[in-house]
């Protein structure tokens, strides 16, 4: 199965049951999934106008009860960094799949990139903090949107999925779980008579439309009832401060890495997404050579895993990040550890090769 | 043990699909396999190219380092993708449509084997009945198994007959090279 077949599948086990988008290369097969399938399944399938209307149909099909989603890749994922933002502030849990293509703009729309990692964490405007997974492999395109619903309800919060088109147009065997039952989802919480649903806990209740209360829904500051107050210091400050604050004192409950053969390395490579493939081969053929060489592959990019990171400094000489785009994972790495950081970067559409990742190394381990 | 192919010709030749079938019939051999593609935004008449991967064991790099077997279906492809073969590449090229094929092992007329069938478009069916007789790296059963699948309904029993006649040619140079001695004969 294609990558992005199964994050759409990933998605009908998460208890999606809305998407609203508009196709573009290489993320049109979900919609064409989700497309053929939701309507099936009692769902819905809406194919909007734009980006920007595609986001906003999946916010209000969520606040009716919806669990909902959409998919785009770079040029979209510009246009809907508006209603990011006002998923952010409304805390309107949704799924936001981003198939990365090379850009910028219209770039070379069929080829693949990992270019906007920073966009994925910094696009919308205003303080705030973002979750984003990147899956590496087609069984974790289908995993890790399972994952990216659960989160969204838990935190009240978008979520992304940061896919590439690497990964997107990959094929290759996807196991399904054995049945419903093996997929945990995440309820929502609903809010009682008594309960605020933009204030109260950390991460509040939420209240729907349509369900025996009322409730203002409003991207302005707002108070914990849902009311605005734009004009209010301490209103916007308590406001933001918690939205920030519920993602940010709960990284080690979100934050997930997977790590080969890091007791002994003396220097590791950092991947995730599409540059882990060819990174893992690099550093079994480093190994085979004799060299200390660890796997470090970040499955969640945002909150950064920062204490993973860290954890890394006093270990190891260097830190490699091949990535397709020009280090912006590297530069990450770099304010979290002194060791020098050599960014691997390749851009233009075509993936990194096991090669180019090794020789780097190999320069510097084997003179 | 790790088997690479590459498949390449221009959009329309069903290039992409060829290389679906053939890694969809590796998993149903009970193999891993990966398929990555690439192609340009024309969806006709645009370089097109399927790699596909096929190991027992876990598949790190998804992507041909060097292929195994090159199947070219197409000039520009042939041109831009033989520099990339190597010692152990098997080259097999379309005859009719790569006229300069200097460097190719085999040129098979798969899109004539298929017009003379009716249908030019299931030339990549003949091709992978073709390449699945001389690699042996899937079998006959799970391809057309895999073809059934992955082909319109309508065209099933086409594709099959197209597959059989590719399948039975290339039966025939692998018959002619245990003659001759083996592959290198």
């Amino acid at each position: 199965m294609l990558g992005d077949e199964a994050a759409a599948h990933g998605a009908l086990w998460a208890g999606c049951n809305f998407f609203g988008g508009y196709p573009i290369t290489p993320a049109s097969e979900i919609a064409e999934v989700l497309a053929r399938l939701l309507p099936r399944m009692n769902g819905f399938y809406v194919q909007m106008e734009d980006e920007i209307a595609s986001l906003g149909a999946v916010l209000g099909a969520v606040w009716s009860g919806a669990r909902g989603m959409t998919a785009t890749s770079g040029p979209g994922f510009s246009l809907m960094q508006e209603h990011i933002g006002y998923a952010i502030m409304t805390e309107t849990p949704c799924v936001i799949v981003d198939v990365q293509r090379s850009g910028p703009s219209t770039g070379q729309a069929t080829k693949a990139a990992q270019g906007d990692v920073m966009q994925a964490r910094w696009g919308t405007h205003g303080d705030h903090e973002m979750i984003a997974l990147a899956p590496s492999s087609v069984q974790e395109c289908f995993d890790l949107t399972i994952d990216c619903f659960n989160l969204a309800e838990r935190f009240r919060q978008p979520v992304i999925l940061l896919m590439d088109g690497e990964i997107g147009h990959l094929r290759e065997n996807l196991t399904f779980p054995d049945d419903t039952a093996a997929v945990a989802r995440q309820e929502r919480a609903l809010a009682g008579p008594d309960e605020q649903p933009f204030g109260g806990a950390e991460v509040p209740p939420m209240i729907q439309f349509g369900y025996n209360r009322y409730v203002h829904v409003s991207g302005s500051t707002h108070k914990p009832d849902g009311m605005r107050d734009v004009s209010t210091q301490s209103v916007h400050d308590q406001l933001v401060r918690r939205l920030v604050s519920k993602i940010d004192s709960r990284r080690e409950e979100i934050t997930r890495v997977e790590s080969r053969w890091l007791e002994d390395a003396e220097a590791v490579v950092v991947c995730y997404g599409a540059s882990a493939r060819p990174s893992l081969g690099a550093v079994l053929a480093a190994r085979e050579q004799g060299l200390k060489v660890g796997y470090l592959r970040l499955i969640t990019i945002w909150p950064f895993p920062r204490a993973e990171i860290k954890a890394l400094n006093e270990q190891v000489a260097t830190i490699y990040v091949p990535e397709m785009n020009l280090g912006q994972i590297s530069r990450e790495i770099e304010r979290f550890v002194s060791c020098p950081v050599e960014s691997i970067s390749k851009i233009g559409g075509v993936s990194l090769t096991i090669q180019e990742i090794l020789e780097p190394i190999l320069k510097k381990l084997k003179p | 043990m790790r088997t690479e192919i590459q498949i390449a010709g221009f959009g329309g030749q069903g290039i992409v699909l060829a290389g679906v079938i053939l890694g969809e019939a590796a998993i149903l051999d009970g193999q891993n396999a990966v398929q990555t593609q690439s192609y340009g935004p024309e969806s006709r008449g645009g370089a097109a190219r399927s790699d596909i991967i096929i190991s027992r064991t876990e598949i790190d790099y998804p992507k041909v380092l060097q292929a195994d077997l090159l199947v070219a279906l197409s000039q520009p492809a042939f041109d831009k993708y033989l520099s990339g073969a190597g010692e152990g590449t098997l080259v097999i090229v379309d005859r009719e449509l790569v006229p300069s094929q200097k460097g190719a092992h085999l040129a098979i007329s798969f899109s004539l084997m298929a017009e003379n069938l009716g249908r030019r478009v299931v030339a990549n069916s003949v091709m992978l009945g073709f390449i699945t007789a001389v690699s042996g790296i899937v079998s006959s059963s799970a391809m057309e198994q895999s073809l059934s699948r992955n082909v319109p309904p309508k065209t099933v029993e086409l594709n099959l007959r197209a597959f059989a006649e590719g399948w039975s040619a290339g039966k025939e140079h692998v018959d002619a090279w245990t003659c001759r001695g083996g592959a290198n004969g």
